[in-house]
Formats: C-alpha cells, structure tokens, sequence
C-alpha cells in the first residue's frame, strides 16, 4: 500500500515538471533540451540555500528564478541569435552543469538540515507519503489555475497562436520573438521548481540528477494524450498529471517484476518509444481488423 | 489625391551562385486610396519579394516606402501590421490551426496592437463574429470549429476575414486563391471583391489568373525580371484582351 501511495505520490510531483515542458513541446511546438540543466539547477539551487539557512520557499522560488534565467539563456541563443532549438537547448544545458557545479561547490550534497517543504506547514503530520501528494495537489492546482488563467489572457493567446503558426502571429503583429522569450523562461522556471522540490523530498541534490528528466516529462504528456485524446487545451494539463501518475506505476510495475534498477532509464526510453508508437500501432491495427473484415 | 503607398527605387538584391541578382530592380510604383491593383507576372519575376518589402517581412537593399507620407522602410513586421494586412497563397499560412475560428478572429481583430496581460473577451465578440460570417456560406455556423478541422477553401476564407476584420489600410492578397479548386477559387474570388468594394479598401493583388486579372481590379502592372514593364489603369486595361497580356510573358 505505501509503494503505491509512493508512487503516486511522485506522479504529482513530477507532472509539475512535466507541464513545464507541456509549454515549450505542445504550445510552443518545440523541443526543449534545456530541461536537462534547469532541473538540477533547480534542485542544487535549493539545497545550498536550504544549508545556508533560508526557508524552504525562498529556496523555491529562487530556484524558478534561475529556471527562469536558464530559459532566458537559451530564448536568447535560439531567437534572438538564430541558434537552431535543439542546439540552443544543449548548449544552456552544457552551461548549466559547470554552472550548477559552482552553485553546490561538489557533485553532490544532501539536505543535512531536518527541515524541508514536506514537513512543514502541517504536512508532517500526515501519513508517510500523503505530504507529497497534498503538497503536490497544491502546487499542480496553483500552476494550472495561474496556466489556464495566463493562456485565455491577450498576451497568452499570442503565445498559443505563435507555436501555432508563426508565419501568421507574426503577420498580426505578434512579437514572437518576446512570446518565446515568455515561454522559454516559465517553462524553464517551473522545471526548476520541480527540481527544488524533488531534491528536498529525496533529500539531496546531484548535479547528474538531470539525465532523463526530458523522457519522464514527455512519457508523462504523451501518455496523458493517449488516454485523453482531443480534449481542450486547460483539460490537456490535467492529463498530464494522469499520464504522470500512470507513467509512475508503470515503472513501480516493471521494477516489481525484478528488473534491475540501473536499467530504469533503459526502461523510461522503451516506455516512452512506446506510447508514441502506440496511436501508429493502433491504426495499424484497426486497418488489419477492417482489411480482414472486407476479404470476409 | 495624396498617395496611399510610394514605393521609391527600391531595390533587392540576393547573392545567387556568385553573383549578385536583382529579385527587384529600381521599382517606383504609387498606389492611392481605394485602387485595385492586380499584379501579373512570371515565376521569379519579383512579385511576392515587393509583397514582402511592404509587409516588412523583407527589407529593402536600397529604396524607400512610404505609407501616408511616412517612411516605413526601416519598421518591422509587427509596427507595419497596424496598417497592412496580407493573405498568403498558402491556407495553412493564414490561421492558427489548433485554434477555433472565433478565437483566429478575435487574434486578428487586434491586429497590431500590443497584447496585453488581460482576459481576453472572446463572448462579446461573438454577435460580430457571427455577423461577419453569416453571409458566407462556407463558414456559417463554424465559429467554435478548430481551424484543422476546415477544409482549403474555408481556412482561406478565414484568413481573409482576418485580414479585413480590422480595416487595414492596405490590402495585400498574394495569389490567395491559387490553392484551391476553380469552384472554391471563383467564390473566394466574388467575396473578395464584393468586400474590397462595399469596404472602399485599397488592395494589391497577385494573381496568375489572367481572367481573374482583366475581371478584377482598376489598376494592372506586369512585373518581370523585377522591374515593372507594363501599368495600365482601368481605361487601358478595359481595352486589352487576355491574348494581348500573354505577350508580356
């Protein structure tokens, strides 16, 4: 019972990473590979605060700061310097592991300091692993509300509209320039957060702990997409935090039948190569079903 | 009449196989108030590129542009789409395809305005919306349609109502119904210009359609090689067959 509770527990957590990318891969029509830097600059960002004795929120919200500023590193490479996306985002994310190295001084560093987000305000006085779904519930509740809010805004239309077509935002005076700017940074931003959080409730932050975090986001976004196809664009981020969740226990399941734990990423790939088959391998299928039908 | 647009010994040049090659060659072309301009002319003859030079899409090499008397060579995209708008010959280039038809409109209605951190007010423009749609049969009741969901015809319907949803002051309409069937085509056609007249807009045309060309328009240059060989105004055109424009090509 606590192994699911676990692990749903980090499906919410992580699907706050996850709608981050949502902003740059779906509404922003790109991939971004910064992700990979402003997750552990989130997390190391927050652990040396915490051990330098700021609260657990400063520590958050300065790590979506310098999320933000990761996003605004690679906005400026890709629109403003012309810098292809992929390669823009490898670069801020190369940057950034020297840069998150500097931050926490070593590779790595636990939370030596008793206190962290998931047990204070009251949190700690719920069941083991409750803290993080109520905490995760929370925030996922804050981040889609300001989201959903933000994109039914002037400013957030334009957003949709430039990840949509450029040539058209652009042709009505949309500065898509300035919208990837937007997107970039609140992307990164909450990726960063993410990874603030993440530390504190593993209790230690690694400047590695980046590797993959790309694979978990989209596993997430794109099995949220094949369990609720066509829904409108406010619903599309709550199925998010379903596919994040189900993306989870897919994993906990696989680990369960004794597959080895160095293999996880191995694991995350195959899942995530999977779903995006799965709507090809799924016409596929009904094409053979009505194929067969016919020669019947 | 005080000129709408001049544009004045504009030149583009682009660096193809190592030599220098004028798309446009010293262009001085004038357009006042309420013209029909239709321009003709071959692949490569430097149509679209003068489209792009006054959008702002593409600068200049040398030249000038004004609009109103005001030099807007040096504005870019966003500050010239307060006042001019453009259809691309493209449907798909013309609308926001995950986004409904209502929500393209209300995009286009604030054409060259800042936007701004504030709700949008996609219900109060709803009367208008369907208003402006009600006389088109292809798009009558699709307002809440995600644009994807439209066929070739209706997307480019709908990026023509975006373009003259906000009166702009100069019309661009680059070969807007190229790529569509002769039906759909001579439709958007009718519509086109039943609303540049009710509307009194100013509008430049490209078109390959000789027919589309003498029917359509008060004014007709032929561009080739980048320079303008032939501008008739609407006496002259009246008195030239299509056979008589083919010899310009």
């Amino acid at each position: 019972m606590s192994l699911i509770v676990s692990t749903i527990s980090q499906g919410f957590i992580w699907s706050i990473m996850a709608i981050g990318l949502f902003i740059t891969f779906r509404i922003l029509d790109f991939p971004d590979m910064t992700v990979e830097g402003s997750f552990p600059l989130g997390a190391v960002t927050a652990i040396s605060l915490i051990q330098s004795g700021h609260s657990t929120l400063y520590s958050l919200l300065i790590a979506f700061i310098f999320g933000c500023l990761a996003g605004f590193a690679t906005a400026f490479l890709y629109a403003k310097l012309n810098v292809p996306i992929l390669l823009a985002g490898i670069l801020t994310m190369t940057a950034l592991y020297s840069i998150n190295l500097r931050i926490l001084g070593k590779a790595n560093m636990s939370l030596t300091k008793s206190t962290n987000i998931f047990n204070q305000f009251g949190l700690n006085k719920l069941p083991t692993n409750f803290n993080g779904i109520i905490l995760g519930i929370a925030i996922i509740a804050l981040i889609i509300f300001l989201l959903i809010i933000f994109l039914n805004t002037e400013k957030g239309q334009a957003l949709i509209a430039t990840g949509d077509n450029e040539t058209m935002a652009a042709s009505i005076g949309i500065n898509t320039t300035v919208m990837k700017f937007i997107g970039l940074m609140v992307s990164n931003g909450i990726v960063a957060l993410t990874g603030g959080l993440i530390a504190q409730q593993n209790g230690f932050a690694d400047v590695n702990m980046g590797i993959g975090v790309i694979v978990i986001g989209l596993s997430a976004i794109i099995i949220g997409e094949v369990i609720y196809p066509d829904v409108p664009l406010s619903v599309r981020l709550i199925t998010i935090v379903v596919g994040s969740i189900v993306y989870r226990i897919i994993l906990m399941i696989v680990l369960q039948l004794g597959f080895n734990t160095n293999d996880l990423k191995l694991i995350s790939a195959i899942i995530l190569a999977l779903c995006l088959a799965l709507p090809t391998i799924r016409e596929q299928f009904l094409r053979t079903l009505r194929n067969g039908v016919k020669t019947k | 009449m005080k000129p709408l647009l001049e544009i004045k010994d504009a030149v583009k040049t682009i660096y193809n196989d190592d030599e220098n090659l004028n798309i446009l060659n010293n262009i001085n072309l004038t357009i006042n108030p309420k013209d029909f301009l239709v321009v003709l002319g071959t692949n490569g003859a430097g149509k679209s590129t003068l489209l792009d030079a006054i959008t702002g899409t593409n600068q200049l090499t040398s030249g000038q542009i004004l609009l109103n008397g005001d030099d807007i060579t040096s504005e870019n995209l966003a500050k010239r789409s307060r006042h001019i708008s453009r259809v691309y010959q493209d449907p798909k280039s013309g609308t926001a395809p995950r986004m409904t038809v209502a929500e393209n409109l209300l995009l286009a209605k604030r054409r060259g305005l800042p936007r701004r951190l504030r709700l949008r007010n996609l219900k109060d423009n709803m009367p208008e919306f369907k208003e402006l749609i009600s006389t088109l049969p292809t798009l009558d009741n699709r307002l809440n349609t995600f644009t994807e969901k439209l066929s070739g015809g209706q997307r480019q319907t709908l990026s023509f109502l975006m373009a003259i949803i906000q009166k702009p002051e100069l019309l661009l309409l680059d070969e807007h119904t190229a790529a569509l069937d002769p039906q759909t085509s001579k439709d958007l056609m009718e519509i086109t210009n039943k609303i540049i007249l009710e509307k009194e807009l100013t509008c430049m045309m490209i078109t390959h359609d000789l027919s589309d060309a003498m029917k359509y328009g008060n004014r007709l240059i032929v561009l080739k090689k980048g320079e303008i060989i032939l501008d008739l105004n609407e006496e002259e055109k009246s008195k030239l067959t299509e056979s008589d424009l083919l010899k310009y090509f």
